[in-house]
């Protein structure tokens, strides 16, 4: 007996299929749902529908002011180091020494991202970096539990998500078309502008892309370096849910935060676009 | 300038680059064995050899993509060795053309220009482009995205890109290898001509030798990261200066001779089986020398009996192929070994009955062939 196409179709995307309803679409719906109705007398959820909930995301203001400052500046900052380092991986280093120092990028991997923060606790930490720089005579300064030690943290935390598609979209280009612009005139800051550049964009894209939407909802590392001073939108989640029970304001908070990405992503994907359509103009600027 | 045998003519005084005594070293290779080598201002030269010969090389010196270990090398009068590639006054025509795929054919073309500084004017960019892409047919292509052109178009692209830029030299690194025969027989005419008009010293990289035969005013044969022999086709063919260029360049029985006796420009040899032929000798050898002498496949004739006066070799046909207008015969001597001998389709007529297995008289006329030199 034949299997008809349809149905072959059918049985392979199953599994997944089964997999996104039950696991994202069926939870998100109930989360919207429960944006929408009460705290409960002992916590927890009451039906309702009323949009005090909404109205009231004032309340957590900070929440996404440090997820949305803090979220675009490590995307940025692990950009602007991962570039350079898969620069050098893609096209500086022989051969010989490229897969070594790649795995060297993961090696920290191979440890919990717990452990790795707690050892920046303790660096960054009154006993760490900071008495150093008291000991040289170099002043006072704190540094854990502030804006900056959650960017280092984040920072720190996904680089390798950032260097892996930038390196794989330099490796890929054809050398030849650097030979070729060198051909033509262009000193090599010109072929890298107009040449490098313009065609590792595809990397530079997904690993923005998956930095950022990874930081937005980010919860460990600024619970862990940021000491309930610098919380993201991810803390003030757990707050709300497992602290003050009240999971239809949670619920609230979490549909924002989906709607807010859903929006920035869209943004970034129309702007990637247009480059892509105007990128000769941007090649020969 | 076009000679008697209607070769175009380039004057030998006036050089357009220089090769000084340029080596270049990979590690333990040697890819390029201090060459030296004067090419003419307007010729079109090529350097002919199998991969690995040291010709890209020599071109990517040219170029600027790679440094002479050892030497220099003059462009215009200029000593270059280790000025960047972005500031010779040469451009490339690559192999797999190397066009950059994120702009369009125009835009591509028009890269070079703008890499002038001082700017160029835009309407001075565009009306260049559009004449470099007139002159490869390309005119109304301008727009088109590079993966929207076929191969034959994306060779005309790049030749545009680079003859765009009015270069004092044009540098072509198997530019026709990735084409089918006859779009290449095709671009191996455009090319021609475009070289004639413009007047651009062309230098040509090929593994081909009929490319290199039919287009180059001057060829240069390289093996083993040597120059083994520069001259025209026609030079190259009927004096190759030693065995390699004997074998590489067209097709030779080589076999080795003993000097008897030598009359100006003529020697007589005596073959392994003691037969006496006489061959043209290019330098001064000894009596008694033993050399290595060639013999072109087309300046053998085949007879059924000897003829009074000429050498002939017997020997038995082994294989007979048919080309259509001509036909290769190979044969066997007891002594010399193989021969080949290729004749034209009506001398088969003079051989009736000559197949397979049959015994012919190989003639040898007074001069065919020659001494080899060492390599």
């Amino acid at each position: 007996m034949a299997i008809s196409q349809r149905m072959a179709r059918a049985i392979l995307l199953a599994p997944a299929g089964l997999w996104y309803a039950v696991l994202l679409v069926l939870p998100l719906i109930v989360v919207l749902v429960y944006s929408f109705g009460e705290r409960g007398a002992a916590g927890g959820y009451a039906p309702a529908f009323t949009l005090a909930q909404y109205a009231n995301l004032g309340a957590r203001w900070t929440a996404f002011q440090n997820t949305l400052l803090l979220a675009p500046a490590g995307t940025l900052a692990a950009l602007l180091i991962a570039y350079p380092l898969a620069y050098f991986l893609a096209l500086r280093v022989s051969a010989r020494w490229r897969t070594t120092l790649l795995v060297l990028v993961i090696v920290p991997f191979w440890t919990s991202i717990l452990i790795r923060s707690y050892a920046w606790i303790f660096l960054l930490g009154g006993r760490g970096i900071p008495q150093l720089l008291s000991d040289l005579g170099l002043g006072d300064l704190r540094l854990i539990n502030t804006p900056f030690a959650v960017l280092l943290g984040i920072v720190y935390g996904y680089l390798p998500l950032m260097v892996f598609p930038i390196y794989v979209s330099l490796e890929k280009l054809d050398k030849r078309l650097l030979e070729a612009a060198g051909d033509l005139g262009a000193p090599p800051w010109r072929s890298f502008l107009q040449i490098t550049l313009p065609l590792s964009l595809p990397g530079v894209a997904t690993g923005s892309m998956l930095v950022f939407i990874l930081l937005m909802g980010e919860y460990l590392i600024p619970q862990m370096l940021g000491g309930g001073k610098v919380f993201f939108v991810g803390n003030a989640l757990v707050d709300l849910f497992l602290q003050s029970r009240n999971w239809a304001f949670g619920s609230a908070l979490a549909v924002t935060l989906v709607a807010i990405m859903l929006v920035t992503v869209t943004l970034y994907m129309r702007f990637l676009k247009r480059i892509g359509a105007a990128r000769d103009d941007v090649g020969l600027m | 300038m076009t000679d008697a045998t209607g070769h175009h003519t380039v004057s030998a005084g006036e050089a357009i680059a220089e090769f000084v005594n340029t080596s270049k070293r990979f590690g333990a290779v040697l890819a390029a064995d201090s060459l030296n080598l004067r090419i003419r201002k307007g010729e079109f030269l090529s350097f002919l050899g199998p991969s690995g010969c040291g010709k890209t090389t020599a071109l990517r010196m040219l170029a600027g993509f790679e440094t002479p270990t050892e030497g220099t090398i003059l462009i215009d009068g200029r000593e270059l060795a280790s000025e960047p590639a972005y500031r010779r006054p040469v451009n490339m025509v690559f192999q797999h053309y190397a066009l950059f795929p994120h702009m369009t054919v125009a835009e591509n073309v028009a890269y070079g220009l703008r890499q002038r500084r001082p700017k160029l004017p835009g309407a001075e960019i565009a009306l260049r482009v559009a004449k470099a892409l007139d002159t490869v047919r390309l005119g109304d292509f301008g727009p088109r995205r590079i993966w929207q052109m076929s191969g034959g178009q994306q060779q005309r692209v790049a030749l545009a890109r680079a003859i765009v830029n009015e270069p004092k030299i044009l540098l072509l690194d198997e530019p026709m290898a990735a084409l089918d025969a006859k779009l290449r027989a095709e671009m191996q005419m455009e090319l021609l001509g475009l070289q004639r008009s413009l007047g651009i010293t062309f230098i040509l990289v090929t593994h081909d030798q009929q490319e290199a035969l039919s287009m180059s005013d001057r060829i240069c044969i390289m093996g083993k990261g040597r120059i083994m022999q520069i001259g025209t086709p026609r030079e190259l063919y009927d004096l190759p200066a030693n065995r390699y260029v004997a074998d590489f360049v067209g097709r030779a029985n080589i076999l080795p001779a003993r000097v008897r006796a030598t009359t100006g420009a003529r020697a007589e040899v005596a073959l392994a089986d003691g037969l006496s032929v006489e061959v043209t000798a290019p330098f001064a050898v000894p009596p008694g020398a033993a050399v290595e002498v060639a013999i072109r496949p087309e300046a053998l004739r085949l007879a059924l009996a000897p003829e009074p006066g000429v050498p002939a070799i017997a020997a038995t046909v082994t294989h007979m192929t048919f080309f259509g207008e001509h036909i290769e015969y190979l044969l066997a001597h007891p002594v010399l070994g193989a021969l080949q001998v290729m004749l034209p389709r009506q001398a088969e007529r003079a051989l009736p009955g000559a197949g397979v297995g049959a015994m012919l008289h190989v003639l040898w006329d007074p001069g065919a062939g020659l001494i080899l030199g060492q390599d």
